[in-house]
């Protein structure tokens, strides 16, 4: 393996500030910082989902909120049946973290596996497309299914439960989330690391080669999209959490955007890349969105400056290039 | 012994216009089999042919007696077909150990048994493929479809833009793996090297296997009819 780069060091300095800011915020009172870093983690995580799929493997989903949205409302339908006592499918719902992340990784992972399906067997603009469609598809699902709120979304009357820890306090649902995000990015870096990282980056670069060499390109491609699909599916049963609201502005075409934006920004294919894209975003939204209501059209600017002239995002202005700089 | 591979009547199309006309060969189990001919007779698209890479027409590709004429590239590279690509064509932006880790198959040749039968790629294993040089990316194509653990090796040019020093290491590299067993198609342009390290030669002019002999047979006449240049 490489020895400790520049980029080891930074996100090192990332994890380590990620979770120092909230506990310094804890004992000065400034309870808005933690629950600003809560969504700082969510977000990175769904964009580790996202990277997975688009980093490693060139896969530009345009409809990974379907699967951030399928999560939140996992989340919500489980906590309201666990909350009215009515039965879902049979069954009870529930109020405990640890079942609704399974639940919704699960529904988010079939999501993915039956979309991934359809788009995968396409490339380029049409993959784009497609992704999009099914997205835009289950978002109008979403607001007209008035059973779980239509339009309206879904709220969590009382946030559900971790075992040993209160979840109402702003500081241990921000460590449940920081835990979650280090277990995605522990995963993505196993999943580089490994043969089947390897094929999947080989995959990008040419798939009919990668067939020659005896790996089916759809399966591993496959695989992919949907362990994808499940990490942002956690991300969005965890965001539901937070805002106490499950809402099918999650599944639009516009989160999709957002986490792409993330990738962009931080540095795809980084490990670390949606850590840092989800801090800027949500960092410029805080600082520029209270000085001018036209904050995204700054946003703009940067991410088109990120494009021409930092392909390897801030991460990569930061460390160079990557895995071999 | 047995034959590996039957290529018998392959007939292959780039759309309309018609590449091979009815190539046949056939490599037994253990031999080097050199595939003949100047450019554009058909030698590369034999090689795609038999690795599944190009659709057949018509003609049958058979492969330790399984037709795999219609099956896909990665479940005929599965049964042991490994190919070195024309102009290495390593992954460019994968280290050297990526290259190797991503084609590997259970078998006698892991990372360990590539890395001892070529040291250099043990000396670069981090290092990014597209930084190798021109021998050591060939050497990594080598031992990349050795990792897929084949029982046959295809080299396509293997040695071609290579300086002189660097040639001889190939072709020491490919008599050591005839040496292990392995059965090899190779397809290159130096007819000594050819000559010395194959058991059985066949010649391909205009997408049809015109001539099939040891390379001892191989006469002045047949060099120039179909092989000079």
């Amino acid at each position: 393996m490489p020895d400790f780069t520049k980029e080891h060091a930074l996100n090192a300095v990332i994890a380590l500030g990620l979770l120092v800011v909230p506990l310094w915020a804890y004992f000065a009172g400034e309870i808005f910082t933690i629950t600003l870093f809560t969504r700082i983690t969510i977000l990175a995580l769904a964009g580790v989902g996202l990277n997975i799929a688009l980093g490693l493997g060139g896969m530009v989903s345009f409809g990974h909120a379907v699967y951030f949205g399928a999560g939140g409302y996992a989340a919500g339908i489980l906590a309201q049946h666990a909350f009215n006592g009515a039965p879902l499918l049979g069954l009870s719902g529930s109020n405990q973290m640890l079942v609704i992340w399974l639940v919704a990784m699960a529904v988010s992972g079939l999501l993915a596996a039956v979309i991934g399906a359809f788009s995968l067997r396409t490339s380029g603009i049409f993959f784009i497309m497609i992704t999009l469609a099914f997205a835009q598809m289950f978002y109008y699902f979403a607001i007209s299914w008035p059973a779980y709120g239509g339009e309206d979304g879904l709220p969590i009357y009382v946030r559900n439960q971790f075992p040993g820890l209160n979840t109402m306090r702003p500081l241990e649902l921000f460590l449940i989330c920081w835990g979650v995000l280090m277990a995605g990015l522990a995963l993505f870096a196993t999943l580089r690391a490994s043969r089947f990282g390897a094929a999947l980056m080989a995959i990008r670069q040419n798939p009919d080669r990668v067939a020659s060499l005896g790996i089916n390109p759809f399966g591993i491609k496959l695989a992919a999209f949907v362990i994808s699909g499940m990490v942002t599916g956690l991300a969005g049963a965890l965001m539901a959490d937070l805002s106490r609201f499950a809402s099918p502005a999650g599944m639009a075409w516009t989160m999709s955007g957002e986490l792409i934006v993330i990738i962009i920004l931080g540095g795809t294919g980084r490990l670390f890349g949606p850590v840092v894209g989800a801090a800027f975003l949500v960092g410029f939204e805080v600082f520029f969105g209270g000085l001018t209501e036209h904050w995204k059209l700054w946003l703009g600017v940067v991410l088109l400056a990120a494009v021409l002239f930092g392909r390897g995002g801030i991460v990569g202005l930061i460390a160079g290039r990557e895995r071999f700089g | 012994m047995t034959a590996l591979v039957e290529l018998s009547g392959l007939e292959v199309f780039y759309g309309a216009s018609q590449a091979l006309f009815g190539v046949d060969l056939s490599i037994e189990a253990g031999q080097a089999v050199a595939l003949m001919g100047r450019n554009g007779m058909g030698k590369s698209t034999s090689i795609r042919a038999l690795c599944r890479v190009q659709p057949v027409a018509s003609g049958k590709v058979v492969f330790d007696g399984t037709d795999i004429t219609g099956l896909p590239s990665f479940r005929a590279a599965r049964l042991g077909i490994g190919l070195v690509p024309e102009g290495r064509r390593c992954f460019a932006t994968l280290s050297v150990d990526e290259n190797l880790i991503a084609a590997a198959r259970p078998g006698y040749w892991t990372l360990e048994t590539v890395r001892d039968f070529f040291p250099r790629l043990a000396e670069r294993a981090d290092q990014q493929a597209s930084t190798l040089s021109g021998g050591e990316q060939q050497m990594l194509a080598i031992g990349r479809a050795l990792m897929t653990n084949p029982r046959l090796l295809v080299l396509d040019e293997a040695t071609e833009g290579l300086a002189p020093v660097i040639r001889k290491e190939i072709w020491e590299t490919i008599a050591k793996l005839k040496a292990q067993g392995l059965s090899i198609l190779i397809v290159d342009k130096t007819l000594a090297e050819l000559k010395q390290i194959a058991d059985a030669c066949v010649i391909l002019e205009r997408g049809r296997s015109v001539w099939t002999g040891v390379p001892d047979a191989i006469t002045e006449d047949l060099e120039s009819r179909y092989l000079g240049v």
